[in-house]
């Protein structure tokens, strides 16, 4: 069995997951209009970090004397605050780390920052966030576009199964910059304001910045309470490169896959936490894949109206933050959603409830017609 | 854990290209793409092979190689197949051109057509969109090839009770006008077009 033991979440709503957590459940938001950053000519809104924090958290951490860009301090940043919480020694082979982003340290593209130009790779930065700890192993980017997070978190499970590693460290990291805002702005896909998730009149995504960790141990058995993986799906479309399957087919069979395990029963599910970028296309498939897979009767929410599309780190902080939740009994609800307008029927959550059940299913898509399931369930 | 089988192996550099380690002559002017060289000498209709950026191309020649020994038609629906792709450059090479668009603010034109392939994983989608490809999908990045986790994740993507029984998998790196790519089929069931058994002594043969 693999089950969580410890996580973090460093966004512009904390720098633990509880903090996080809590200021959800209250409704806070850092979403915010940004004119004229990066540079560029058109305004967006978005959640974006306070850089000077995160600068001052990190100089309170062991230095080793590399110098590290924002991207590698966030994830390490990440991956201490979760792992300090154990008792993990980070150096032993018996320890995976996996990161996940979609971009990494693009923004060098733009300025090197005296960095070598080879620091673009996002190789580089996994193997520095592997000796950053005194880790072994070969730490393998996961770059899945939206979907990597969650990816990551079905590599890093699939690989303790099959070798010797009695831990993982998955760290999903991504910070914003020009070169993401104006790709995402060129496709139309920004909204203008803040994001409506399943919303009749949703208008597009907020990007946000942040990194998220997962700790996963591996046990014959499970201690009481703890928090298990307990189905995994990976579909493609095989549709279309930038938009989703109409009739969500890839998601799904993503979701079918992940109850192929036989180790959890749909009955079991307290809540869905969905994708729910607010973009039409979106929503919509995600209304037919939940439909389709007959869970159009279970509590769903989308909590990118919290923290925005956090990119590489959305399939991990997003899991985080609804392990959260299960444990405590509660659904989050599903910021700026008014009024229900997607095509199939699906039950979007609306306000903080108490949940019965004792698992969730987090759903996720993205480019590259990739999309992917993850179910959580308590032991 | 169960034995996988080699049923192809591609190798494409930038100026050769093998199938299952014999050469493939490709007649290459010296003016012309190389990439669009292999693509006529494959002799498919194809157009959206001229929308995609150069990383796209290169993986998609190669897995058109590794399907032709398949019989399979590219339309018909491959519920157990999926496609895992590594390299080290994600998609640098196309990044470098979206950034020249939005470098000069006196001459900023973003593009969705070149933003949408600044994606490592659009080569998996597609390979999945032309071969109907529906199960796993997935863009590994690292910084050195390193074919122990080539085999690993060959055996990972395979593993019993996934309902997965073919892989195009393998090493998918373009960036500056260098191509290197190393793609297999590899299938859990052995058959007249099986070349070896999936290892790392099989990985190594085929990287030429």
């Amino acid at each position: 069995m693999i089950y969580k033991i410890s996580d973090n979440i460093i966004s512009p709503l904390g720098y633990s997951s509880e903090e996080n957590y809590e200021n959800m459940k209250k409704g806070i938001t850092k979403g915010a209009f940004h004119q004229g950053t990066f540079h560029l000519p058109e305004p967006f809104y978005g959640s974006l970090l306070n850089w000077d924090e995160v600068e001052s958290q990190f100089a309170q951490l062991p230095s080793n004397g590399v110098r590290y860009t924002r991207f590698e301090k966030l994830a390490i940043l990440s991956a201490h605050k979760a792992l300090e919480k154990t008792q993990i020694d980070p150096s032993s082979k018996e320890v995976l780390f996996v990161l996940s982003s979609t971009k990494g340290n693009i923004q060098l593209l733009e300025n090197l920052d005296g960095f070598d130009k080879n620091r673009i790779n996002m190789g580089v930065s996994a193997d520095l966030l592997g000796a950053y700890f005194g880790n072994p192993n070969p730490v393998m980017v996961i770059s899945n576009a939206c979907t990597s997070g969650v990816v990551a978190q079905i590599y890093a499970k699939e690989m303790m199964e099959a070798k010797g590693y009695n831990y993982a460290v998955v760290v999903g990291a991504d910070i914003l910059c020009k070169f993401v805002v104006s790709g995402f702005q060129s496709f139309k896909a920004l909204s203008p304001e803040q994001c409506k998730p399943f919303d009749l009149n949703r208008r597009g995504l907020n990007l946000g910045e942040g990194a998220a960790t997962i700790i996963l141990q591996k046990a014959d058995v499970a201690p009481a309470g703890s928090l298990c993986i307990l189905g995994t799906g990976n579909r493609n479309d095989a549709n279309h490169i930038s938009g989703p399957s109409r009739t969500g087919e890839g998601l799904y069979n993503a979701i079918t896959a992940a109850y192929a395990s036989g180790l959890v029963e749909k009955s079991s599910l307290s809540f869905i936490n969905a994708h729910g970028t607010a973009t039409p296309y979106n929503d919509d498939m995600e209304s037919w894949a939940i439909s389709r897979s007959g869970l159009e009767e279970v509590y769903t929410n989308s909590l990118k109206g919290f923290l925005g599309h956090t990119l590489g780190a959305a399939g991990v902080l997003e899991c985080v933050i609804s392990c959260h939740a299960l444990k405590e009994g509660v659904i989050l609800p599903t910021l700026g959603h008014e009024t229900k307008g997607v095509v199939k029927e699906m039950t979007v959550n609306t306000e903080l409830r108490k949940g019965n059940g004792t698992s969730f299913l987090k759903i996720i898509s993205g480019f590259g017609g990739s999309n992917a399931a993850i179910i959580y369930g308590i032991k | 854990m169960a034995e996988l089988f080699i049923q192809s192996a591609v190798r494409i550099t930038s100026d050769q290209v093998w199938v299952n380690g014999e050469k493939v002559n490709i007649t290459h002017e010296k003016e012309s793409a190389w990439l669009t060289d292999i693509y006529r000498h494959l002799e498919i209709q194809y157009p959206k092979f001229f929308k995609m950026d150069n990383l796209c191309k290169a993986g998609f020649l190669a897995s058109e190689f590794a399907m032709k020994g398949t019989n399979l038609e590219p339309s018909e629906e491959k519920r157990d197949w999926s496609v895992l792709l590594f390299n080290r450059s994600s998609s640098l090479d196309n990044d470098q051109n979206y950034q020249k668009t939005i470098a000069d603010d006196s001459n900023y034109f973003p593009s969705p057509a070149v933003f949408v392939y600044t994606l490592s994983n659009i080569v998996t989608g597609e390979i999945a969109i032309r071969n109907k490809i529906m199960g796993e999908s997935c863009s590994y990045i690292m910084e050195k090839f390193d074919e122990t986790q080539l085999y690993e994740n060959g055996l990972i993507g395979l593993a019993e009770g996934k309902g997965i029984h073919h892989l195009l998998i393998g090493w998918v790196e373009y960036l500056d006008d260098k191509c290197d790519v190393l793609l297999f089929h590899v299938s859990t069931e052995k058959d007249g077009n099986t070349i070896c058994p999936w290892n790392i002594i099989g990985i190594k043969k085929y990287f030429i």
